[in-house]
This record gives C-alpha cells, structure tokens and sequence, in this order.
C-alpha cells in the first residue's frame, strides 16, 4: 500500500474509534427505547450534534472501508490493480454519497 | 490448516478483517434505509416494522458483534502501529481475549435492551 | 520378533517433495531413532533409498540457517526440528508417525527440496539493506552509546542471517507478490536505528514505499517462526511508527 494511503487508513481509524464507541452506545439506547420512525427522527430533526457527528462519521468510512477493500481485492483475487483501484473509489463514492444522503435526511429534511 | 493460521495474532487478524468485509457491505444498505427517512416517516416505519423480526434482530446483534470486534482488534493494531510494544517477540496478545470478551459484552448488553 | 523389539522399531512415514512444482510428493519409511532431527531423516533417505534426491545443508548444527524446508506445514531449521516434537507423542500400534517435508513457500523451486533464494536478496536490495558508510578508513571510529534506544533497537534485529524462514511462514507475501518481506524490512529497522547509515531517509522511503511495510498486517507469522529468537514483527511495527512520526533519533 502507498504510504499515503496508510496513513489516511489509520488517521480515518483514529477518528472512527471513539464515534464508532458512542455509535454503539447510541444503538443501545435507541433498541431500548424501541426503533421507530418517530422516535428517532425526533431526536435528529434539526440537530446540528447529529449532522456533524454523523457527517463526520461518514466521511471518515468512506475513506477507511475502500482503503481496507482495496487491500483485501489486492491480497485475495486475481484482479487486475487499476480495476481495483476504480472499484475502491467507487466504492468510497458510494459510501460517501449514500451516507451524507441519509445523514440529511435525518437531519435535515421535514417529512 | 496448520499452526501458522491458528494462533492468536493470525486469528485477530482474521477476525479484523472477514469482520471488516461484513461491514463493508452492510453499510450501503445501512444507508439506504436511513435514506427512507427522506420520503417520509411512513416508509422509514414500514422499513422498521420489518426489524421486528427475529431473523432481523439476529443480525442487528451480529452487525453489533461485528462492529465491536472490528473496533477492538483495530484499536490493538493502531497500538501496534503507534507505541512501542511491552515484549518485542509479542504483539500485544494480551489484548486479544479482552477485545473479544468486550465486543461478547456489548452483545449481551444489546441483547438485553431487545 | 516377539512384540517388545516390534514395538521398538517403529517406522516413520516420510513424504518428501520431488521435482519442481508440477512434482509431488513421495513415501519413504525411516526407522524412527532417539535424538533424530528432520535433517537425519532426509540424509539417511538420500543415502539409503534415493541418491537424487536434492537438498541444502551445512553446519548441522543450527547456526547457518541452509537446511531450512517446509515441515508438516511450518517452516523450520531442520537440523533443529527434533521428529519427535513434530510427530508427537505417538503410540505405534494406533497411528503411524508421519512427516511431509516440502520445499520453503513462496520461493521458486529449483529441485526437490532446493529452492532459489534470489527474489529473497532481492528484496533485501530493494528494501534499502545495503548500508552506506559517512566515515573513511582515515577517520576515527564513531562513538556509540550501546544503551541509546536506536542502538538498542538495532542490536534486537541485527542477528539475521537470512534463512528465509520468515519469508516462507509469512501469509501476505504469500498473497502479495510486490511485498518485500519480514527479513528484507527487518534489515531496513536496523539501518534506520544506526546513525552511522548515511542514507537514513532514503531507506525509509523505500521502505514505506508501495509493497514495503504498510502491506504487513500484524499477523506475527515471521516472529513466531524465527529460529533466531527476532522479532521481524516488531520492527515492521517501528517503521510503520516512523512513517508517523519521523526518523527514530539516534544521536
């Protein structure tokens, strides 16, 4: 791997180990106080905490789970690097164009 | 499969990263249904209604599993990467069983709140 | 032969690679001996029932590293692997003793149990080994503080003799072909540690270049395998901490 992309590897981990824990805590919580629509688009709406934890949290997936792909395609399969290397960045897209998707629209958007 | 692939370092390595795929690819789909918020509350419920089930439950434990364990055996590898180890010959395998407990933890935890 | 003596001759089944990769493996039966390592077992084949077959060994004693081969799965020091800590603890009336020796992975094989080393040097090259002195023969010796940590950290690594056990047990260069391995990146943490290297930075360029030390994941393959007691692991783990926070001091 370039050492660039090993160290975003790890800096994106960096920051996804303590969101990845409050993540964790918040699914308890939500789980116990039952998951409906109502109950947790009422605790988003509106909330800036929300956007940029989750905003965050997004973009630091987005650049942590393609760099992690794109080692595993690298190590296990036959592909061809430059096929891996466009899969991973769509893959990063993906991830980072769905994720900020659903971060507005439990934020943002009134329904 | 001989020794090389059965002890405790390899294991977590395993571990960090068949958990890693597992979530790699649930986390499109995760997205997805959050994204149903956005045509409304109704279809974010129906989607909801839908996690009733126990099949359903049972993976939301397992992504929780996966999750903890993935976070756990990564925190060891940035250690690895960023501090000096205790024992030169040891990559810090004390730090194994604890993470797997932990994540087994937060499982019964979650468990508990169904 | 009452049952005592045929109790005592128990025979050892003994497969043993031939040919190149497209050879396979083949039976022989060794009597099993007190005090008999892996590399008796292939002697006594190659004297006794196969004069062709091929193989590496020197010092017999466990200091040189030649007759390093795949055993049962692991790669070992052969002159070092007493049979008897690989084939247990074996009760001749119910289960035959067996052992499988097969050339080290991930290196190209020449013959039977010989493999090529050059990709393994090469790699050594290609990871920075080759020191490159400051000093000339009319200047003083350096001074070096043998307690200064880097001179410490370089001391822990500097024995390889480069058997290439750690190359053959490690699973990503089995998977990566551009990986320059344990051994290679071993030598690289000595040189970053030894402030009489002159191309420090460079060095460490190569070796967090694509291919080098961010390709390892920690798995400990190399570390567990060393007959030389290193820890191949760990000084993967020191480049990858200078890739974060620089050249280690050495001054």
């Amino acid at each position: 791997m370039h050492r660039h992309l090993f160290l975003a590897q790890r800096f994106s981990a960096l920051l996804l180990a303590p969101l990845v824990l409050a993540h964790i805590a918040l699914i308890i919580i939500a789980v116990r106080h039952g998951l409906t629509a109502e109950e947790i688009l009422s605790r988003t709406r509106g909330s800036v905490v929300w956007a940029v934890f989750y905003g965050g949290f997004v973009i630091a997936a987005a650049i942590h789970a393609p760099i992690g792909i794109r080692t595993i395609l690298n190590e296990w399969t036959p592909l061809n690097g430059n096929i891996i290397n466009a899969f991973a960045i769509a893959f990063a897209l993906v991830v980072l164009v769905l994720g900020l998707r659903a971060v507005i629209a439990v934020t943002v958007v009134t329904g | 499969m001989n020794g090389l692939r059965t002890h405790r370092s390899y294991v977590a390595f395993l571990g960090h990263r068949l958990s890693g795929i597992a979530l790699a690819i649930f986390l499109p789909i995760h997205f997805i249904v959050l994204g149903l918020a956005l045509s409304g509350a109704e279809n974010l419920d129906r989607m909801l209604a839908f996690t009733d089930l126990a099949l359903v439950k049972f993976a939301e434990w397992g992504l929780v599993m996966l999750l903890s364990i993935h976070l756990f055996f990564g925190v060891r590898v940035l250690m690895l990467e960023l501090t000096k180890w205790p024992n030169r010959t040891d990559p810090r395998s004390d730090w194994i069983v604890p993470s797997v407990i932990a994540a087994l933890a937060i499982g019964v935890v979650f468990l508990l709140q169904l | 032969m009452n049952l005592e003596a045929a109790a005592q001759s128990v025979n050892l089944h003994v497969k043993i690679w031939r040919g190149k990769d497209d050879g396979g493996l083949q039976s022989y039966e060794v009597p099993m001996r007190d005090n008999q390592t892996v590399l008796d077992i292939i002697t006594e084949v190659q004297r006794r029932h196969e004069p062709a077959l091929a193989y590496r060994f020197a010092c017999r004693v466990g200091v040189c590293g030649s007759c390093a081969m795949t055993v049962n799965g692991k790669p070992r020091w052969t002159c070092r692997t007493h049979v008897k800590a690989v084939v247990g603890k074996t009760n001749s009336l119910l289960a035959a003793p067996a052992i499988t020796i097969e050339p080290l992975r991930n290196l190209p094989r020449i013959k039977d149990l010989v493999c090529d080393l050059t990709p393994f040097f090469d790699k050594w090259q290609r990871a920075g080994g080759k020191f490159t002195g400051t000093a000339t023969r009319r200047d003083p010796a350096r001074r070096i503080d043998p307690q200064n940590d880097a001179r410490r950290a370089a001391n822990a690594a500097i024995e390889c003799i480069n058997c290439a056990v750690c190359y053959s047990a490690c699973d990503v260069v089995a998977w990566d072909a551009n990986y320059l391995g344990p051994a290679a990146l071993n030598r690289t943490w000595t040189l970053i540690n030894d402030k009489r290297h002159a191309e420090q930075s460079t060095t460490l360029e190569k070796a967090l270049a694509a291919g080098g030390c961010t390709s390892c994941h920690s798995q400990g393959n190399c570390t567990r395998s060393c007959p030389v007691e290193l820890s191949p692991a760990e000084s993967i783990a020191g480049l990858k901490r200078a890739a974060f926070f620089g050249l280690p001091r050495t001054r």
